[in-house]
């Protein structure tokens, strides 16, 4: 994990993605236990409460959840919800800036086609 | 609790107003950074809170009892000063013992783990130790000293980039473990950025901003791009700073990016981006 202060994203949304991708990859299983904020705070060198600030972004959406007492959980099914999610994502996050680029370049919607079918990727 | 409360408070010096009628209100349990030019009235300010001197006019209280002379209240508040005031003669061992005497909290255990961490010789004399040394050792009685209210003036100075690191780390270790208001005031802002929950900008003795880092990086954006394209943007928005590199424009807007700034800078073929904070506070202060 490794969080950007130069990006336009916050950080506790970096962190949330990072979180994120680390239940994609498989680090953080699905029941199993996360790093606490201390933790978080303390390696990244960050204010408690943006590491907070991260953390209950996934609990709202219900990727994480509470155990009272004993720490933060990979909550059972997050892996497809963030699946779901970034798929939503994709178009917006991807799609349209590769044609913002592609239009700075004068590359046509075929060459860009042509490219992916030709597995220049 | 540790409410601090800064009413009204003025500090001149014969001519110059080192600081004019400050008002602020610092809530128990942050993290603020204190940001100001060489001058601005820094040190001033902590020197005040900690009753070093007194104020022109006006008053400031922890936990609505004043400060002035006010034993009870300044022992809840550990001041780590850029000046040296240990007696250089002893050693670091010697004076943890005195803290003890000033601090009834003093955790000498973990002042000693933290020497350890920081490779520092608790046996060495306060005159023998190097600049960067000299803040370690200072910082050290702050964060074991266990008062309320934790305040560094320039605590990282003379740190090489190793120990500066570890010290922000143990900083937010101690604040996560035993939550505390930590009023750091300092230049490497980049730095700790993201320690910091609340800014405080003071500038010529004026208070200037004061505002959670989150929300102060969201109110201003960076526009950049072709110079007459900026100017076009740029009407009618207040902008703090501006470099010019050829026709190429790059200027601090303070305000919030929205859907309308959006689809003007890209009409206009401009680039709109985040503001670091550092550059935020040089655009706020360089005037």
């Amino acid at each position: 994990m490794f969080l950007d202060f130069n990006s336009d994203k916050p950080i506790y949304i970096q962190l949330a993605e990072a979180i994120e991708d680390n239940i994609l990859k498989g680090v953080f299983e699905e029941e199993g236990q996360i790093v606490s904020t201390t933790e978080i705070s303390v390696s990244f060198k960050i204010n408690p409460a943006t590491a907070g600030k991260g953390i209950n972004l996934l609990v709202d959406e219900g990727i994480l959840y509470k155990k009272r007492g004993v720490g933060m959980f990979v909550s059972i099914g997050a892996k497809e919800k963030i699946l779901q999610k970034r798929k939503e994502g994709f178009y917006e996050s991807f799609i349209l800036t590769l044609l913002e680029e592609a239009s700075k370049l004068n590359i046509t919607k075929e060459d860009i086609i042509r490219m992916i079918e030709g597995g220049k990727a | 609790m540790s409410l601090i409360e800064f009413k009204g408070i003025s500090k001149y010096y014969k001519e110059t107003k080192a600081l004019d009628n400050v008002n602020l209100t610092l809530e128990p349990n942050k993290i603020f950074g204190l940001l100001g030019r060489n001058g601005a009235g820094k040190t001033t300010l902590l020197n005040l809170l900690t009753n070093k001197i007194f104020p022109t006019t006006g008053e400031i209280t922890l936990d609505g009892a004043t400060v002035f002379e006010n034993d009870a209240a300044l022992k809840n508040m550990f001041y780590m000063m850029e000046r040296r005031l240990y007696p250089e003669n002893l050693s670091i061992k010697e004076i943890f013992k005195w803290s003890k005497a000033f601090y009834p909290e003093f955790d000498g255990e973990y002042a000693y783990s933290l020497c350890e961490k920081f490779k520092l010789n608790p046996k060495k004399r306060v005159k023998e130790l190097s600049t960067g040394y000299e803040s370690i050792f200072k910082a050290i009685i702050a964060l074991a000293s266990n008062a309320k209210v934790l305040i560094f003036d320039e605590p990282v100075l003379g740190l090489d980039a190793n120990h500066r690191d570890l010290f922000y780390k143990e900083l937010l270790a101690n604040y996560n473990e035993k939550p505390k208001t930590i009023i750091i005031s300092t230049h490497l802002i980049e730095e700790i950025e993201g320690v910091l929950e609340e800014v405080i900008i003071i500038k010529e003795g004026k208070l200037i901003m004061r505002k959670p880092v989150a929300d102060l990086l969201t109110s201003a954006h960076t526009v950049s791009g072709e110079a007459s394209k900026v100017d076009v943007y740029l009407k009618g928005r207040n902008s703090a700073g501006e470099e010019m590199i050829g026709k190429f424009k790059s200027v601090t807007v303070l305000e919030e990016v929205n859907t309308i700034n959006k689809t003007m800078a890209k009409e206009l073929g401009l680039e709109l981006s985040k503001v670091e904070l550092q550059k935020l506070f040089i655009s706020l202060t360089n005037i």
